[in-house]
């Protein structure tokens, strides 16, 4: 039970990491480590900057 | 321990054994871990063992006759071939020219700013540059490249990709990770002068103009005169529209969440979509001759890279990859489960005589053309340089996320192979030869394919209409562009395991859905990028081009959007409108100019690693380069200068000029003056586009030549490198840690949390 548990676990952090569930959990304590003090976006505001950057930087998808 | 010592830097090494250990700072666990330990007993007995078997298996596949050669042993030999690549070539290319310092920040550690440049976690990493380098090419090369038989197709997925697409993925990834992320135009004009590196930009806009016009071409004969594909097809727009204001308004950042909801409306469409096909009104709406359907994807195609990127693209990526990791695993597992026998020879007659329908020209150079992106793929530069170094947490890893991912992408193109090698060979050249030729009914497509002395009993008529009603077409006759044959070969693996046949139809517009929606991913992803290139390059000629550099003028924006969609546009519609079929006559473009840019790329590269003085191992790129070179130009060569009309562009021009001369309204496939005038037309433009890129190669690769020629007698343009900057944060390098990496690791999880971390590496 344990063990499954924890391969699920790890499954679901896989998954987030790539689709980007996790991105903002991470961007606050990034900010809050490396830059204390400062002001931190809300997680409406942080996906806002994330896709105002592939507007002007688009990730190309291959053929 | 033995006592540490001071480098001139701030690093610091200790050895321990075959270990070295070394530190950036002297509070802080080791930033890299090098360990030079002998391979063990166990890992030589494991690796003999591997390679034994992928021998058996690729001698079964080359020498075993009589049509019963089992899938499974495509996939052995594949994956052992693999590994023993991966373990042995990229270590040696990992060990002689890359020299990872994981000492050294990368990119992604120097300059995170939490939207591009972000240390991920490698196996992350891994996900997203798969999920960027995985296209329609390796799914719809191999098919195609079936024409000349399963042997030719396998041996070049395998050994290309082993030889020489990982090589080039891997080294361009390395030499842009040490440039901070630099794209490979501007790698080119550093490395290669003005001349050179203009001739690369140039020549980079152009080719990829071309494979969006003939990516777009696929999709296009995959849906037209398919109510079921059209319908699912349009209805990913409203849904991604629906996830887009989803995560902007509802739930932000919940983005498992809503493709889990988007993909179930997917499906949903999917399905809905013969409910739809079968109404008569819903026959009448959804059904579009090819021209208006090129007509809807020009426009989706401009409205996608004007419209705000949360609307339309970004949700329609999510979705992309869910359903394009998600497909390519569920037809691992089928091909698994069902273990289908090969129906195609290992070498057909066409191999040899260069006459098959599907594409002209003989087994070299086509074959190779043709696969393209399963082998090699240029394109793969374009993301292996500027996206994934700014991504990646340390240098070690390169090895796993260049030359892993295209020995993904390879494995990709071999099940794509399967899966057109186990249809029946009538049915497979029914699909895939043109309609001017088949003559676009099921009698005179089983009388034509029976005509062509294929091995197997002859198919009649009825037979070709039951297979499309099988799967919820009214014909299946000249469906070429590769994708509805996969598509076919899909629901005939798939329904044997999941759903019998009463699921056929379901899993082949499944499949439709899944090559369309990640095409179209593409095309408007790649609109995008041009656009920037455009916008960049026009940029640089100074004067009042100069404010099309800023991103945020949207009549700028606009005006380039307009040049990039109308240049792949015209392309498209020129060839849905051929009258020689279209695919066949772009695809060989598109196959050039990919492994043209590949041919950039290996130049940039082989300058390189030359320039660091590393000229003994220069053939590591240099043999994939002059390889891809001598295809490339033969087949270049072949295109504008070969007698034989159905292979040269401008020999088949002059021939409808003649006709055109001599007052014929109606010569060869052109059936009218319309028709005589479009084929003119087309052959100038697919002549001219041949000597464009051609020419535009060959001033790169001279302009490589020089420099690495001055290179070698010493002088020349200095290497651009940056000055590398001490890293502060650790990470294994392959895909399973090892003991001592868990033992650095576990110091640095003892750390209290204000110390870097990478992004996923929260859980653990």
């Amino acid at each position: 039970m344990g063990r499954a548990a924890e391969i699920a676990r790890q499954i679901g952090w896989y998954w987030g990491s790539l689709m980007g569930d996790n991105h903002y959990r991470r961007y606050v304590e990034h900010r809050r480590a490396n830059h204390p003090g400062e002001p931190v976006m809300s997680e409406r505001e942080y996906w806002k900057m994330r896709h105002d950057a592939i507007e002007s930087n688009p990730n190309p998808r291959c053929c | 321990m033995a006592t540490p010592t001071a480098a001139p830097s701030d690093r610091i090494e200790e050895r321990d054994g075959d270990v070295t250990y070394i530190r950036t700072e002297k509070d802080l666990p080791p930033v890299a871990v090098i360990d030079r330990s002998p391979i063990t007993t166990r890992h030589k007995i494991i690796f003999g063992v591997i390679a034994v078997l992928g021998a058996i298996a690729w001698a079964i596949i080359a020498f075993f006759r009589g049509e019963t050669v089992n899938a499974v042993w495509f996939v052995i030999a594949a994956i052992c071939t693999y590994v023993i690549g991966f373990r042995f070539y990229a270590r040696l290319i990992e060990m002689k020219i890359v020299r990872p310092r994981d000492e050294n920040a990368t990119p992604a550690e120097l300059f995170e700013n939490d939207t591009d440049y972000m240390p991920t976690d490698r196996r992350v990493l891994f996900g997203h540059h798969f999920a960027a380098i995985a296209g329609a090419g390796p799914l719809v090369g191999p098919v195609l490249a079936m024409q000349m038989g399963y042997l030719p197709g396998t041996i070049w997925i395998i050994i290309g990709a082993v030889f020489a697409g990982c090589v080039q993925d891997y080294l361009v990834l390395s030499i842009s990770t040490r440039r901070r992320g630099r794209s490979l135009g501007q790698m080119a004009r550093d490395e290669l002068g003005a001349i050179g590196g203009a001739a690369a930009i140039i020549g980079v806009l152009v080719i990829m103009v071309i494979l969006l016009a003939v990516l777009a071409l696929v999709v296009v004969g995959a849906l037209a005169e398919s109510p079921w594909g059209v319908f699912s097809i349009a209805m990913t727009i409203p849904i991604a529209i629906f996830m887009g204001i989803y995560l902007r308004v509802l739930r932000p950042g919940r983005v498992s969440e809503v493709s889990l909801i988007g993909v179930a409306l997917l499906l949903l469409a999917v399905v809905a979509g013969g409910w739809v096909a079968e109404t008569s009104w819903g026959a009448d709406w959804f059904t579009l001759s090819k021209v208006s359907l090129s007509w809807c994807i020009i426009i989706y195609g401009f409205a996608a890279s004007v419209l705000p990127v949360w609307l339309l693209l970004a949700p329609r990526d999510y979705l992309s990859t869910f359903m394009k990791v998600g497909t390519i695993a569920l037809l691992a597992l089928g091909i698994l489960l069902a273990r289908p026998i090969m129906e195609a020879p290992a070498i057909s007659q066409f191999a040899t005589k260069g006459t098959g329908p599907v594409f002209a020209g003989a087994l070299f150079p086509f074959l190779f053309i043709t696969i393209a992106c399963g082998a090699l793929s240029g394109f793969h530069a374009l993301i292996s340089s500027g996206t994934t170094p700014k991504l990646l947490e340390k240098e070690g890893q390169m090895r796993l996320i260049g030359y892993g991912g295209m020995l993904t992408e390879s494995f990709v193109g071999i099940m794509a192979l399967i899966t057109a090698a186990i249809l029946n060979q009538h049915l497979y050249f029914a699909m895939n030869a043109p309609a001017a030729q088949t003559g676009t009914t099921a009698q005179t497509a089983a009388d034509y394919v029976n005509g062509l002395g294929l091995s197997g009993t002859p198919i009649t008529g009825a037979e070709i209409t039951d297979a499309a009603e099988a799967v919820g077409e009214k014909t299946i006759v000249s469906r070429t562009g590769g994708a509805p044959t996969l598509a076919f070969g899909m629901s005939e693996v798939l329904h044997q395991v999941f759903g019998g046949t009463s699921l056929k139809a379901f899993w082949y517009h499944f499949a439709i859905m899944f090559e369309a929606l990640f095409i179209l991913t593409t095309v408007d992803a790649g609109t995008r990028v041009a656009r920037f290139m455009l916008s960049d390059g026009l940029g640089n000629l100074g004067g009042p081009l100069k404010k099309l550099q800023n991103p945020s003028w949207r009549v700028g924006a606009w005006i380039c959007s307009v040049i990039v969609v109308a240049a792949w546009g015209s392309i498209l519609l020129m060839g849905v409108t051929d009258p020689l079929g279209g695919i066949n006559t772009l695809f060989p473009l598109f196959g050039i100019a990919n492994q043209l840019l590949a041919a950039i790329a290996l130049t940039v590269v082989t300058v390189v690693v030359i320039k660091r003085g590393l000229l003994k191992w220069a053939w590591i790129p240099g043999i994939p380069l002059l390889w891809d070179l001598t295809v490339t130009m033969t087949a270049s060569w072949q295109k504008i200068f070969s007698g034989d009309p159905k292979v040269g562009y401008w020999t088949q021009h002059y021939q409808y000029v003649a006709a055109k001369d001599a007052g014929k309204t109606a010569f060869g496939a052109a059936k009218n003056a319309g028709q005589l005038d479009a084929v003119i037309r087309n052959t100038f433009i697919q002549g001219t586009l041949s000597i464009v890129f051609a020419a535009l190669v060959v001033i790169v690769f001279v302009a490589g030549v020089i420099m690495a020629l001055k290179a070698i007698r010493g002088g020349g343009r200095p290497l651009t490198e940056d000055e590398p900057v001490p890293s502060r944060l650790f990470a294994p390098s392959g895909l399973i840690p090892t003991k001592t990496e868990r033992e650095v690791q576990k110091q640095w999880d003892a750390l209290p949390k204000s110390h870097a971390r990478s992004v996923g590496t929260g859980a653990h």
